[in-house]
């Protein structure tokens, strides 16, 4: 062999060799943890330093610190670990930098004002949010919505949700339940039905895989408790006529109170227990309801995904 | 080492030397001594924590830049000045000549380097009037930016072997930043599914890992390091930059200097 292909060869297998050993070398090193909570640290939290450090690229760089806000709720939420405590300011962080971001309002809000595992359990940093988004973007109709659905659902302050509502109806471009909302609210009456239609004004306005099915979970959960409000109300009707209780879903069919078997949205029959109570067939596969679930039951809400890198 | 590649990284080193490669330690001097005598006035318990996250992270830079801007000249230079076909037609092999401006360049930034790091432990002592067992790690961060240093030299005279000098400043630039990155790439491609997972994945595991050599902010708290990285961290140093310098050989072998 000629000295210039060996060494061809012998470069050409060193290389191959090398590249082999520097990943199973990098396998070795991700096993080795200094910190972990290192890898989630925030280490500039004041917008104006990065707005200066980002020598004038702060959409860019809002647009960074959104996706990097998403990561980390997407991850804690994954690990089901329940510490959101970076989330308000990598949010705060991204809209500081460009306060005409919408994203980071709309659905930040929604990770920071549920309580957990559904979000951070932090109702007033997401009340902050959007009035700083409200404050920057007096003309957006999904903040206003967003707001006034915080006060509903997480603060029970009808007469804020519906001064809200009111706000974002009056704007030039707006949805065509905003004012229905804010009248529901003044009302503060036909709580299924505002209910359902704040859930389904959320499904309508965005295009989020994600959110739509979790404003669909919500609606299905809507209707069984509203089926059931309405079973355990036909049951006690029976009683009073009657004297006693109802036996089985039959009996209540027979005495013209209901037509059929009812049955929940995933097809089970709903139950009859003896105490006239009714309960679902399988609570675990109709999230978030609150009624139908047997006593002492927890609403129940999506499970944390324990993936590999949970230690 | 063979004779012949310790003659060329002599004769790198001593270039550089005379290039006033060196001079970028008074810079380094006056910017440490300033930092551990201002923070000392305008901060309240943060001066060992100043110096040690100033001076890595300039030792750590200056080093980068130095590697990047020395490495990429290393062979476009020597043709330009038409000394390579001097140097090649004496008894020596192209594969000596690149692995030898390697071990040059290495040994011109591990000697900058050890000045520096004098400079590092003299501002402790002015700050901290005494060593304590946490330097330690002060010292192992600045070995790991050593180990940085070999992965930046490969890359620049990785893309020197075929590249102009302004572009291959831009390739390794880049590269230094994606692997100062490259946990966060990791993470980005764990999250990414299907045929582009694959794709991210792979790209994540290919490009040079920096973020793992990395502890600066770990030696500034006094943290510990496992012995286990460090020996992971040595050999995945050394093995990137074979494969980098390997690839460098493939390529000078088959240019045509003509």
């Amino acid at each position: 062999m000629r000295p210039a292909k060996r060494v061809n060869v012998a470069a050409a297998v060193v290389l191959a060799i090398s590249l082999a050993g520097a990943v199973k070398m990098l396998f070795a090193i991700e096993r080795v943890q200094l910190r972990p909570e290192a890898q989630q640290a925030l280490y500039i939290r004041s917008p104006k330093v990065l707005r200066r450090l980002s020598l004038g690229y702060t959409g860019l760089l809002a647009d960074i610190y959104w996706t990097r806000a998403v990561q980390y709720f997407g991850a804690q939420h994954h690990r089901g670990s329940g510490d959101y405590r970076l989330l308000a300011p990598l949010l705060r962080v991204a809209t500081e930098l460009d306060p005409h971001l919408l994203p980071p309002y709309q659905f930040g809000a929604n990770f920071l004002g549920p309580q957990p595992p559904n979000g951070a359990g932090l109702p007033g940093d997401a009340l902050a949010l959007l009035k700083y988004g409200i404050r920057y973007n007096p003309d957006q109709w999904r903040l206003y919505y967003n707001l006034g659905f915080l006060y509903y659902t997480e603060f029970k302050d009808y007469a804020k949700a519906a001064e809200t509502f009111e706000r974002g109806a009056q704007l030039p471009v707006t949805n065509k339940f905003m004012p229905v909302l804010a009248a529901r609210m003044a009302q503060h009456a036909g709580e299924f039905d505002t209910a359902r239609m704040l859930w389904y004004t959320t499904y309508q306005s965005t295009k989020e895989a994600a959110i739509r099915e979790n404003a669909v979970a919500h609606l299905r959960a809507l209707q069984v408790d509203e089926e059931v409000t309405r079973l355990e109300e036909v049951v006690e009707k029976y009683r009073q006529q009657t004297g006693h209780l109802p036996a089985s879903m039959g009996d209540l069919e027979r005495a013209g109170f209901i037509h059929g078997t009812p049955v929940d949205p995933t097809g089970h029959a709903y139950k009859l227990m003896p105490s006239g109570r009714i309960e679902v067939d399988d609570p675990q596969r109709i999230l978030f309801i609150t009624k139908g679930l047997s006593p002492g039951m927890a609403s129940p809400v999506p499970k944390p995904v324990s993936g590999p890198d949970t230690k | 080492m063979n004779s012949r590649i310790g003659y060329v990284a002599f004769n790198t080193f001593r270039e550089a030397v005379r290039d006033r490669v060196l001079y970028n330690l008074i810079a380094f001097a006056v910017l440490l001594s300033g930092a551990a005598v201002l923070v000392g006035e305008i901060s309240i318990d943060i001066e060992r924590l100043v110096v040690v996250n100033l001076g890595l992270t300039a030792v750590s830079l200056f080093g980068v830049v130095i590697a990047i801007f020395m490495g990429i000249g290393l062979v476009s230079k020597e043709i330009e000045k038409r000394t390579l076909y001097t140097v090649l037609s004496r008894p020596l092999r192209r594969w000596e000549f690149v692995v030898g401006k390697f071990f040059g360049l290495t040994g011109t930034l591990i000697v900058n380097t050890l000045f520096m790091a004098i400079g590092v432990f003299l501002a402790l002592l002015y700050v901290a009037h005494k060593f304590s067992p946490a330097d330690l790690w002060v010292l192992v961060a600045l070995y790991f930016i050593v180990l940085e240093f070999l992965i930046v030299c490969a890359l620049a005279l990785f893309f020197s072997s075929f590249s102009t000098p302004v572009m291959s400043a831009l390739f390794t630039f880049a590269l230094f930043v994606i692997g100062s990155l490259a946990e966060d790439l990791r993470g980005f491609a764990q999250l990414t599914l299907g045929a582009a997972g694959a794709l991210a994945t792979g790209i994540a595991y290919v490009v040079p890992n920096f973020s793992a050599l990395n502890i600066i902010n770990e030696a500034a708290h006094g943290d510990p390091v496992p012995g286990r990285l460090i020996l992971y961290n040595t050999a995945y140093a050394l093995l990137y930059s074979a494969m980098t310098i390997s690839g460098a050989v493939l390529i000078f072998q088959r240019r045509n200097l003509k």
